[in-house]
């Protein structure tokens, strides 16, 4: 197999040493982590690199020597790295020297106990440690670990981004520290911190614990028996209200459980269930200080009445309409009056609830638009459960009118089995053929006459009411719609890869490099962000996890597959 | 480096060039055709026909302004987004395989695949509208399964050359391919 060299682009200007890191004899690579420049003692050398390997679980050795001459090539300095194969025995042993100011490096590797005399092909490609560290080039499908997925994975590049991740260590010397040994890598510049973030990062235990013993309390207290009696338990299924603050109840408690994340995905989850918690709430502050600022939740509950009168009113014309002779239909003068002298009743009773109603309005408004300060979801949550109230009417005729279309038909069907002489075994779940008495026939057609003609009346009332309805359905679905919005928005991946794409990096480019006969082929790694087009798998995944915490919203699940997808495309 | 002429599967000249950066890598270079300046001028004269039809009509000079930036937008969107300029197929043995496409605009967009995930590399055929159609594709090996295959990656899709050329690059890439077959550990 070709050996492939990964050489830190940070030493190629270091002084000669010998070169340290990890080999990977699967894919037949050696990951060149460091360079360890002379004087040093081997013993001392060896020590280092077993308490390394300790610390960090990677297989860290010395895999050759490098040589970085300014002048023409030093014959005892080629014949002192060669003794050094014997001391640091590593099969192969690679020696890579550079001289003066040239492009081409020239690499050789040795391998004492193969009789293979053909020269193995070397390929040289130079990586930036910095970008590969902090990347995370995870295998897509988290299934169980088993030896053959091991296996497999040591055959892919993710196996070098891991080595280089896990021996973070290794870069934390500094090359100013004064010790036994002086290495290059890539420096950072100093560790980055902020005293508040230091802070909450000592703070964040203890408030998860309270957190978590505060939720387990209040879900206690949801699902204690009390609550679960017939009236109660019917109320809070239809209230979207306590949808909203069950679902954030379940987010909660997946950020503040005290086992950290497995594995990236459930990272990335829970910085999106924080973040967009976090922008909730302060929309929901925001717009309370809005709502409380010059009464204007007193603007709101006076104006409240009039349009609820107003709505009442347009119900009125509009039952008059159809008691009339609607779009120039002919109704069947009785029914047409009962029906509208029974709606308009009933708007009648409705309007004098809500005038009773009225002084209380402003207080009760006041009092849960205080709820806004647990998110603007729940306010909007609120909003939608106002409006159902409001419209509770409407629901209340589209029943009615949809009751009695319902008998209707379904009379209707029933007798014009009769009429053809057949009928509808319930045994068999079958049409039958049956014989009638005479005036079972008589009475029949009479009464599917009487059906058959009234039933356009019937079915105006219930269209109209049925188109009022879907009305309302609408609002209240496009309320829902920017509530599921907010709440499954992954907002924390597309910060992240609006300003720092590399973390989420999922692919690599490779660049050729200027070439020479006789020197080893050079490639420039480059990690960009580009995932590549296969392996769907864990968008997918994804999606479905954010669709199974609410399963009336497939729209949602589409903007989330679409933005996960622009995401980490 | 030898760089040869071919035509597309419309009739369009194309031409392949290959390199060869050592004995396991090489690279395989094929540039579309241009674009045409008679069908740019042909576009661009019908939307301005069409501007000055409708300012005759509404007198309102806005509309040839208007002609004018979209115009120049959609040139500017269908150069960086639309056109390809050349596409190439970057084979490295042992490491992997890599597609690139370079849009007219400068962009270009790059897949890595690595040569663990590469089953093979073949021409395949395909019955598109009233013609029979080859293209070169990659597949990816199933890691469930050893015999299966789980995507097809097809190649060359903007340039799309004949058969002679397929052929050319399905050799080239054979031969590394072959590579880690024969190598033993």
């Amino acid at each position: 197999m070709v050996l492939k060299v990964f050489f830190p682009s940070c030493c190629s200007s270091a002084e000669s040493g010998i070169l340290i890191g990890c080999w990977i004899s699967k894919q037949s690579s050696a990951v060149i982590l460091a360079v360890v420049h002379f004087p040093f003692i081997p013993v001392q050398v060896k020590q280092y690199l077993s308490e390394v390997q300790r610390v960090t679980k990677v297989s860290v050795s010395v895999l050759g020597t490098w040589s970085n001459s300014k002048q023409e090539k030093e014959e005892s300095l080629s014949e002192f790295l060669e003794d050094l194969g014997t001391i640091f025995s590593h099969e192969p042993w690679i020696q890579i020297s550079k001289e003066g100011d040239s492009k081409f490096w020239s690499c050789s590797a040795l391998r004492k106990h193969s009789n293979n005399l053909k020269e193995e092909e070397i390929i040289l490609v130079y990586y930036d440690q910095r970008k590969v560290m902090l990347s995370h080039l995870h295998p897509p499908l988290d299934t169980a670990t088993s030896t053959d997925q091991e296996a497999d994975d040591a055959l892919k590049l993710s196996a070098i981004f891991d080595t280089v991740a896990k021996s973070k260590i290794l870069f934390m010397t500094d090359r100013y520290d004064d010790g036994p040994i002086k290495l290059t890598h890539w420096q950072s510049d100093g560790i980055e911190a902020s005293i508040i973030v230091e802070l909450m990062k000592q703070a964040s235990v203890p408030v998860c614990m309270l957190l978590t013993f505060l939720l387990s309390l209040i879900s206690g207290v949801c699902r204690s028996r009390v609550l679960k009696f017939w009236p109660l338990s019917f109320l809070w299924s239809k209230l979207s209200t306590c949808e909203q603050l069950g679902h954030r109840l379940q987010h909660l408690q997946v950020i503040s459980s005290s086992q950290k994340a497995q594995n990236q995905t459930q990272l990335m989850r829970k910085a999106n269930i924080f973040v967009s918690l976090l922008i909730d709430v302060v929309l929901g502050i925001l717009l309370m200080s809005w709502l409380y600022r010059k009464n204007r939740i007193g603007h709101l509950a006076d104006t409240l009445i009039p349009v609820a009168d107003h709505v009442a009113e347009e119900l009125q014309d509009l039952l008059q309409w159809l008691m009339g002779a609607p779009a120039g239909l002919k109704m069947n003068r009785a029914l047409d009056q009962v029906l509208g002298r029974f709606f308009l009743y009933h708007i009648h009773l409705w309007i004098s609830y809500i005038h009773l109603m009225s002084p209380f309005i402003e207080m009760i408004l006041w009092y849960v638009g205080l709820s806004a300060c647990l998110g603007l979801t729940v306010a909007l949550c609120i909003l939608s459960d106002i409006i159902a109230l409001l419209t509770f009417h409407i629901y209340c005729f589209y029943v009615y009118g949809a009751r009695l279309y319902c008998l209707k038909i379904y009379g209707l069907s029933s007798l014009w089995r009769l009429f053809r002489g057949k009928k509808w075994n319930v045994l068999r779940q079958r049409v039958d053929s049956c014989s009638y008495d005479l005036d079972q026939l008589f009475i029949g057609t009479l009464l599917f006459t009487i059906l058959l003609f009234l039933l356009p009346t019937t079915a105006l009332y219930y269209l109209v009411f049925t188109l009022l309805r879907l009305l309302v359905v609408i609002v209240q679905g496009l309320i829902h719609l920017l509530v599921d919005l907010i709440d499954s928005l992954p907002l924390y991946s597309i910060i992240l890869r609006l300003c720092r794409s590399y973390r989420l990096a999922a692919g690599v480019k490779f660049r050729v490099l200027e070439q020479q006969d006789g020197k080893p082929l050079r490639l420039l790694m480059q990690v960009c962000s580009v995932r590549p087009p296969p392996l769907h798998e864990h968008q997918t995944a994804e999606a479905n996890w954010w669709y199974k915490q609410t399963p009336r919203k497939l729209v949602a699940l589409q903007w989330t597959k679409e933005i996960l997808s622009f995401v980490t495309k | 480096m030898e760089e040869r002429r071919y035509r597309s599967a419309g009739g369009a000249p194309i031409a392949l060039r290959r390199r060869q950066h050592s004995a396991s890598c090489r690279e395989l270079a094929v540039r579309c055709p241009r674009l045409q300046l008679c069908s740019l001028s042909a576009v661009t004269s019908a939307v301005w026909l069409a501007a000055y039809g409708l300012f005759a009509l509404t007198e309102n000079s806005m509309v040839l302004s208007a002609a004018i930036f979209v115009m120049l937008i959609g040139l500017i969107m269908y150069l960086h987004f639309v056109k390809i300029d050349q596409e190439s197929l970057l084979v490295i043995g042992s490491l992997g395989i890599q597609v690139t496409s370079s849009y007219a605009s400068g962009k270009e967009s790059t897949t890595f695949i690595e040569m663990s995930q590469v089953k093979d590399v073949v021409i395949n055929e395909a019955i598109h509208m009233q013609k029979v159609i080859y293209y070169l594709c990659i597949l990816l090996q199933d890691p469930r399964d050893p015999q299966g295959i789980s995507e097809v990656v097809p190649l060359f899709q903007s340039s799309k050359p004949r058969l002679d050329c397929l052929i050319e690059v399905y050799r080239s890439c054979q031969e590394i391919l072959d590579q880690r077959k024969t190598v033993p550990q």
